[in-house]
């Protein structure tokens, strides 16, 4: 059950060092159910790392990450791998498809670990991302513009409430990642998930409902 | 979400059926080997253990004379009158020409329950096995083989082991021409109130032969096995340790991936590990079917080697034991584990936002290096350490095992060293070797894998050769007489030798006369010996005093074999307890022989043994006349073609129990040598994926793929040229350590080492081949490549 009271996502004065280099310096920030929120700021200002750790890919060095309010700190790798895998959609900018399986197996693969998968629903997606007719390929056979929509697909396919994509168009020609972004959004928009993504694009950035600019591990607008 | 885990892993398989074929190869030729060779054992062992449960003597004392000889009729007689449960047995050997039967003869009315056995349960004619001319009871193995003549009606039956046959004690006392009782058989249960045997008898208490002596005899053959099965064990765990290594590292983005999507670690290794298992089975099954194969073939050449080098009689059938296949599995599945262990640890220590870029494959650090060149070096001491001050068989095979992992562990180091000596010329060169030390870490497993079975080869090739050459001289030395004769009987053999003393023609006769005694406890032949230069110049001995022939001709002295010398720690002048005692004079060498053996001189044999009568003896005639005479004693004295041999007969079927001896350890030689080249391959393959970051820069800047593949052969066969070169000096450690300790604590003898440049020449450019073959793969595709494959490394580095 979701409170509406409580935001999705609530990140909470996050500090992260990598030994005695600081990353992020007291971050908060929150997201709410079907919000959509562009991340963006110079390399190195810790844009990845705050997804990272919303994802609980990563622990912070010091502040609580909530999610729906829960404080996924608090679990241990099986359930945080749970929250992950039942409710969040993970973009990648390097596309992580699983290289001995197919287009299809890898749209399926989150849905079918949550036990939410939906023939219907991942053929429609499959379908509105122009993956029809790849369903037997391998991701060595694709371009880049269509391993990250095969990665989108994957990553909506268990209709998660928060979708957490990391420059999810940077590998991608400006065409064509206006392309992607706009069938991400379309899709995000109707299954009613909220969307944080990192980028570096201020065109793109301005494509999403908020937009906050990390500098030197803080929060610079808001 | 487990299923989905595992069949997301298990994908990775049916994109690389031949990666996963290379690591099942490994599994089942790992399985088969080790199995293999734990079947033979299993099923010789077991054979040792059907013989001496052979009337119950495993469970049943003895009452015998203190030097083995048969005991009184009346020793028996007056025990009995005092109500002792004893029975009589008479045991001997019948020989016919080359057909040997060990002959039991039982009183079934007095013998114990327990060594009543299977052989006489059933369906037994009793009226015939006790009326003359008697029934005989033999295995169908042993009714095949060639047998003595005279013997009664045959019954078969499957309780008596294989060159044995059991019969009533009146037809062996007539068939053994010996009429007093070899031992007596005591019953567990005696009558109470009696007061204890060994106070009632002067005769000698034999506890019951838990572990017979064969077995005792075998045990250094068997170990020997066991090493080579888990030397190729060893070999085959490298393997399937390179093809779960490459798997591990082609799918650490497939594993991040599963977590990031939400795959507990737990449920990744869980996976794993039951891919693991499955994979495992199956190849274990395939192996136990395969070592089953192996072990049949070898078989009947290792029974014909436990039968040339120990006298023990092992059938040549395997029989298949479902307990073996189930232990052979277990042995697969602990093997795989061992080799997954590295790749499951790096699983689970591996940090989720690990970059996924395949890293160089088991790149040791040079602290890794370092640790393992100071416990080569620690090996190496306990090696010599034990060389020279260890004794006993375990400290020869330990000594082994030291110098072979040792040098094994070295090899990185040794590598990296020689590499550092190098000083290239250009650029390009220097790209070479640097990339070559740069491999060095993920081909090391497999270069140890190559240099263990290099060494192993030299090793036993040498120990062969060693013996063979020597063995060779000394038949030149011990069969010199011209002919050997069997006579059809002893009465026969008698009256031959008496006709053909008198033959102008004839230089000598010399009686070839035996009995069985024992010496030290243990059995041993006494051979009696005329007095003749065919001795006296020709028999190499060791060791003597002065003038020992001599000695031997009055009478007054006995030469000892080397085994019986070494095994009892005797010294010249020592007395061996023949008749009164003699002194030794002699010890001379006895090739192939397990058990101790004397010589005396006739006189002395047949005053201490007057049962012992020839039935074989040996013509001294000049050469040219040779043909005539064994023609003569065939037409003329009616004797059997094959009872009439030359030398050059004697010495081919001497060096054919040679030949046989070392059929097994020869084959093992050849399999382990293919499976270390298997272990290159994959290796090769391995890096060969993971190697096109390194390559592509290097094509880019204007290197053709076909120079870069040619640089890949060229360093393969430099690599394998490089591990032969430092298997070398190990192999021959290895022969040393073989023919110095390992042979005179095994079998009791030891050989003089020598040196065989051409079977070394002949092992390089196998292994020149191996390495090549094991190229050949990865060289032609990296020619092949698709420059756009390669291209792709920089789009992939950002």
């Amino acid at each position: 059950m979701i409170d509406s009271d409580l935001p999705l996502l609530n990140l909470r004065d996050i500090c992260k060092s990598y030994g005695s280099t600081p990353v992020l310096n007291g971050v908060s920030l929150a997201l709410n159910g079907g919000q959509t929120l562009a991340l963006t700021g110079e390399s190195g200002s810790g844009k990845s790392t705050l997804l990272h750790l919303a994802a609980g890919l990563d622990q912070p060095s010091d502040g609580s990450v909530h999610l729906d309010g829960e404080d996924i700190g608090r679990l241990d790798d099986a359930g945080r791998a749970q929250i992950r895998r039942d409710r969040i959609g993970l973009i990648f900018q390097q596309f992580n498809l699983v290289p001995s399986l197919n287009v299809a197996a890898n749209v399926a693969l989150q849905a079918q670990m949550a036990n939410r998968f939906d023939a219907a629903f991942t053929a429609e997606i499959s379908d509105r991302l122009g993956l029809s007719d790849l369903g037997a390929r391998y991701p060595e056979q694709l371009s880049g513009g269509q391993q990250q929509r095969v990665a989108i697909a994957r990553a909506l396919a268990p209709r998660p409430e928060l979708i957490l994509a990391d420059e999810p168009t940077g590998n991608l020609d400006e065409e064509t990642g206006d392309i992607v972004l706009t069938l991400l959004l379309e899709l995000v928009a109707e299954t009613g998930a909220a969307l944080m993504m990192v980028t570096h694009s201020p065109r793109l950035a301005q494509r999403l409902s908020r937009e906050v600019h990390l500098s030197r591990g803080q929060l610079a607008v808001q | 979400m487990l299923y989905t885990a595992i069949s997301t892993l298990f994908s990775h398989w049916h994109r690389r059926p031949g990666q996963l074929a290379m690591l099942m190869l490994g599994l089942a030729l790992a399985t088969a080997l080790w199995s293999g060779v734990q079947a033979i054992n299993a099923e010789a062992r077991g054979a040792y253990d059907r013989a001496a449960a052979t009337l119950g003597q495993d469970q049943l004392a003895r009452l015998e004379t203190p030097d083995g000889r048969p005991l009184p009729l009346t020793d028996y007689i007056a025990l009995r009158r005092a109500g002792y449960l004893v029975s009589p047995v008479v045991s001997g050997e019948l020989r016919d020409g080359e057909a040997r039967l060990r002959l039991l003869g039982i009183d079934p009315l007095t013998a114990p329950a327990a060594a009543q056995g299977p052989a006489l349960d059933g369906d037994l004619d009793l009226a015939r096995f006790f009326t003359a001319p008697g029934l005989i009871l033999m295995s169908d193995e042993t009714a095949e083989r060639p047998l003595p003549d005279g013997l009664p009606d045959i019954a078969l039956t499957d309780g008596v082991p294989p060159g044995a046959a059991i019969t009533d004690i009146s037809t062996a006392a007539h068939l053994l021409g010996q009429s007093d009782p070899s031992y007596l058989l005591i019953d567990p249960n005696q009558p109470f109130g009696l007061a204890p045997l060994a106070e009632a008898t002067d005769l000698v208490l034999r506890p019951p032969e838990t572990a017979n002596d064969i077995a005792r005899l075998t045990d250094s053959f068997h170990l020997n096995l066991t090493a080579f099965g888990l030397l190729s064990f060893a070999v085959g765990l490298f393997i399937v340790h390179a093809a779960i290594g490459l798997a591990f590292e082609q799918r650490r983005a497939t594993v991040r991936t599963l977590r990031a999507l939400g795959t507990p670690l737990r449920s990744v290794l869980t996976a794993l590990s039951l891919e693991l298992t499955a994979i495992a089975l199956v190849s274990g099954a395939v192996g136990v079917m395969l070592g089953y194969v192996i072990a049949a073939s070898l078989m009947p050449g290792v029974a014909g080697t436990l039968r040339g080098l120990y006298g023990a009689e092992v059938e040549g059938v395997l029989r298949f034991d479902p307990l073996w296949a189930a232990s052979a599995l277990a042995i697969t599945l602990l093997g795989a584990s061992i080799a997954a262990i590295q790749a499951l640890i790096g699983t689970a220590r591996m940090p989720l936002l690990a970059p996924a870029m395949p890293r160089a494959w088991a790149q040791a650090s040079g602290r890794i290096m370092r640790l393992q060149a100071l416990a080569a070096l620690g090996l190496m001491c306990i090696a010599a350490g034990l060389a020279l001050f260890g004794s006993g068989l375990i400290a020869a095979f330990v000594c082994l095992a030291a110098l072979l992992i040792g040098s094994a562990l070295a090899l990185p180091a040794l590598f990296t060293g020689f590499l550092g000596l190098i000083r290239p010329r250009n650029a390009f060169a220097e790209w070479v070797v640097a990339d070559t030390r740069q491999q060095v870490p993920g081909l090391s497993l497999a270069l140890m894998a190559l240099l263990l079975a290099l060494a192993a080869n030299i090793g036993v090739s040498t120990m062969v050769g060693s013996f063979r050459h020597t063995f060779t001289g000394w038949l030149d030395q011990r069969i010199s007489s011209e002919l050997y004769v069997t006579g059809r009987s002893v009465d026969d053999t008698s009256t031959l030798m008496a006709t053909l003393e008198n033959e102008p023609e004839v230089d000598a006769i010399l009686p070839i006369i035996s009995a069985e005694t024992r010496l030290y406890g243990l059995p041993a032949d006494v051979f009696g010996i005329v007095d003749h230069p065919t001795y006296s110049a020709a028999w190499p001995l060791l060791s003597a005093v002065d003038n020992p022939w001599a000695q031997i001709a009055n009478g007054t002295g006995v030469l000892v074999n080397e085994q019986l010398y070494r095994r009892e720690g005797l010294a010249l002048g020592d007395i061996v307890a023949i008749g009164s005692g003699l002194p030794i004079v002699g010890v001379y060498s006895d090739y192939g022989n397990p058990n101790g053996q004397a010589i005396v001189s006739l006189n002395r044999l047949t005053d201490t043994f007057p049962n012992a009568r020839p039935i074989r003896f040996a013509i001294r005639i000049n050469p040219a006349d040779v043909p005539a005479m064994a023609t003569r004693l065939r037409e003329e004295f009616g004797l059997p073609p094959d009872n009439v041999i030359n030398q050059v007969e004697v010495k081919r079927f001497s060096l054919q129990v040679f030949e046989q001896t070392f059929l097994v350890t020869g084959a093992l030689n050849v399999l382990t040598l293919g499976v270390a080249a298997l272990a290159l391959l994959t290796s090769l393959l391995t890096l060969a994926n993971l190697r096109l970051p390194q390559l592509a820069p290097v094509w880019a800047i204007g290197t053709s793929r076909n120079r870069l593949a040619w640089v890949e052969m060229g360093r393969s066969l430099a690599l394998a040229a490089l591990t032969f070169a430092l298997a070398l000096p190990v192999g021959l450690a290895l022969a040393w350590v073989l023919l110095a300790l390992v042979n005179v604590e095994a079998f009791g003898w030891r050989l003089p080492m020598r040196l065989f440049p051409t079977d070394w020449l002949m092992l390089f450019a196998l292994a020149l081949i191996a390495a090549t073959l094991a190229a050949l793969g990865p060289t032609l595709r990296l020619a092949r490549i698709a420059p756009a494959r390669l291209a792709q490394v920089f789009a992939q580095e950002r």
